[in-house]
């Protein structure tokens, strides 16, 4: 007895299928979901976006960065300035007047989004350079350091960023359809990668850096060509994001934000593209799922009166949990395919046999 | 004979210790040429020297007459060096194929746009690469664990894996650090034979480092000792095996 997912020898067939289903699927959720689910459903796509940024520097490079927000904030920042029409800039800048030369900067959302990218992605080089020359926690300390001086910085630059009062009104160009669309490119985008000739130096700098040098691979050019690829990516999620929010301010983007991601990173499995993207779904739903935390508790014998950031405390023992118990996370370094779900269907009739 | 390595007083210095001192070795085309000498010799520092691992205090490393002390490993991988190491340093989350491929990366000419998408010009260069890297893994005795993790072979396969994929950068000198280390004595037979054969097949000029006496012995024209970064003799195998200077070094000498 064969199980019938191996009966079906096609793997295109099934590809096509999946494809069909999550097409039709995008269509009932965009027509069903209130608007408030479909906030959520849109943050998914997101997170899947930044996390999958991530994961190429953590888990396919092993490269410990903690500067994710730092480039999600260049991100939201630049493609908010390209987008938002004059008159929009003049209302939010109302303390000091904006840069002249930002003024009149109005450009649609696709090629904004793309040079905040690349902006982005020409941050993650100037960092990168230097900061690549250091390994392990002193790299993640310099990302960590970064990413406060981006913070810092923005909250300064009164006559670009709007300081502290951030920039409001942006107009909501993160529709479902972007939101996805764009995660499911970097997706396709990040697996193909991964597959390649590079993503196998990558792979190599990880397991071996001394060994991955000596078959003649620029371990510097490879480091610095996968750290803004991420910045890229992630400059791209944040501004998403700004669009999804519509509000941003340069507080958004502290390490928390950082530490988001890499919860989803560490849940999913390090070096997992499909675990990144399901930890995403999953944690980006149980924050909200998990609100009622928050708000006044009774749990019979102790009673709380609403504490902020009470769910937080969730993810913290989740987070434990996988450490102690599951280092490799939901997926470890493996990728959800057709091959393991048949392999894992398949398992137990072949035993029943023996 | 052609010189393609030559070093010239190379030395090496680590805070107060010197761990390699005034080494001149000289290696011509096609020659097995042993690097010899009891543990903490320097050997092994040598070898990161000639690899661009360490960057030498003074003295210089020509490969075919061109200076290479200093250089970035990977430029001297490029050049046509290639090295195994002592610790066997596969690529661990790879298989034995993947291990194999990563050593074509520099030579596979691609670029990042055409990698991503997929063009059919890497396509093509992808699986030009994977039929040759099959290739290497069948004449080295691999090919049936192509698929299998690297590290699920077991050790002498390992080391084995390890040669395949410094000759997959397609080196014209090899750098063999201890391939017989932990090897009992039938597969050390068989890797005096592979040697042999890699050397011919591939054109190769070889240094060895090894402890394995019957080893070095077996397939080394010449070889050099070192004891204490100093290199105490140079000569063929039958000189060395009587030379009261190796003899010293490695059984120590009578103080009664």
């Amino acid at each position: 007895m064969k199980s019938p997912l191996a009966k079906i020898a096609d793997r295109r067939v099934l590809d096509a299928s999946l494809v069909a289903v999550l097409l039709a699927g995008f269509f009932v959720a965009d027509s069903f979901l209130d608007p408030f689910a479909m906030q959520i459903f849109k943050l998914c796509a997101i997170n899947i976006i930044l996390a999958l940024s991530l994961n190429l520097l953590n888990g396919f490079t092993g490269l410990f960065s903690l500067g994710h927000a730092g480039f999600m904030s260049i991100g939201a920042f630049s493609c908010a300035l390209l987008t938002m029409t004059a008159a929009q800039k003049q209302m939010n800048f109302f303390l000091k007047p904006i840069e002249p030369w930002l003024m009149n900067v109005t450009i649609p959302f696709l090629p904004a989004l793309i040079i905040s990218g690349l902006i982005a992605a020409f941050a993650g080089f100037l960092i990168g350079a230097p900061a690549l020359r250091l390994r392990d926690d002193y790299l993640a300390i310099a990302t960590l350091g970064f990413s406060e001086i981006i913070r810092v910085v923005f909250t300064n630059l009164q006559t670009v960023t709007n300081g502290s009062l951030g920039l409001k009104g942006l107009p909501r160009f993160t529709t479902m359809w972007w939101a996805w669309g764009v995660a499911a490119a970097v997706t396709v985008l990040m697996v193909s990668l991964v597959r390649s000739s590079y993503g196998r130096a990558f792979k190599a700098i990880r397991d071996n850096e001394i060994a991955a040098e000596a078959m003649g691979i620029n371990v510097f050019r490879m480091k610095l060509l996968s750290f803004v690829i991420s910045a890229f990516i992630a400059g791209i999620g944040g501004a998403l994001l700004a669009h999804h929010l519509t509000t941003i301010d340069p507080k958004q983007f502290q390490f928390l934000k950082t530490f988001d991601v890499l919860l989803i990173v560490v849940l999913g499995g390090i070096g997992s593209i499909s675990g990144s993207i399901i930890a995403a779904i999953v944690v980006t739903i149980m924050m909200e799922a998990l609100r009622f935390l928050d708000g006044p508790l009774n749990l019979i014998f102790i009673q709380t009166e609403g504490t902020p950031g009470i769910r937080m405390v969730v993810f913290s023992v989740l987070l434990m949990a996988v450490i102690l118990f599951r280092q490799q996370g939901l997926m470890g370094q493996k990728e959800l395919s057709w091959d393991l779900l048949s392999k894992a269907g398949l398992l137990p009739r072949f035993k029943a046999k023996e | 004979m052609e010189t393609m390595l030559k070093t010239g007083k190379l030395t090496k210095t680590f805070g107060g210790l010197t761990a390699v001192s005034d080494l001149s070795i000289e290696i011509g085309k096609g020659e097995i040429v042993g690097l010899i000498g009891p543990n903490g010799a320097g050997k092994t520092t040598a070898f990161n020297l000639i690899t661009g691992v360490y960057k030498p205090t003074s003295g210089s490393i020509e490969y075919k007459g061109r200076n290479i002390a200093g250089m970035k490993p990977h430029r001297i991988t490029k050049l046509g060096t290639a090295r195994t190491f002592q610790n066997i340093r596969l690529f661990k989350n790879m298989t034995v194929l993947e291990n194999v491929l990563v050593a074509h990366h520099f030579r596979m000419g691609t670029n990042l746009a055409e990698a991503v998408l997929r063009l059919p010009s890497y396509l093509s260069k992808e699986k030009a690469t994977r039929e040759e890297a099959m290739k290497l893994l069948d004449s080295v005795g691999l090919a049936a664990a192509a698929g299998e993790p690297s590290t699920s072979l077991p050790y002498g396969k390992q080391r084995r894996l390890e040669i395949a994929r410094a000759l997959a950068t397609d080196p014209k000198l090899l750098l063999l650090d201890e391939p017989a280390a932990g090897m009992n004595p039938q597969e050390s037979h068989d890797l005096m034979d592979f040697i042999l054969k890699i050397r011919d097949d591939f054109g190769l000029t070889i240094l060895l480092i090894e402890h394995h006496m019957q080893v070095v012995m077996g397939v080394c024209s010449r070889m050099y000792v070192l004891d204490y970064g100093i290199t105490i003799a140079h000569g063929n195998p039958a000189d060395i095996r009587k030379d009261p200077k190796v003899i010293e070094a490695y059984l120590g000498v009578d103080v009664c």
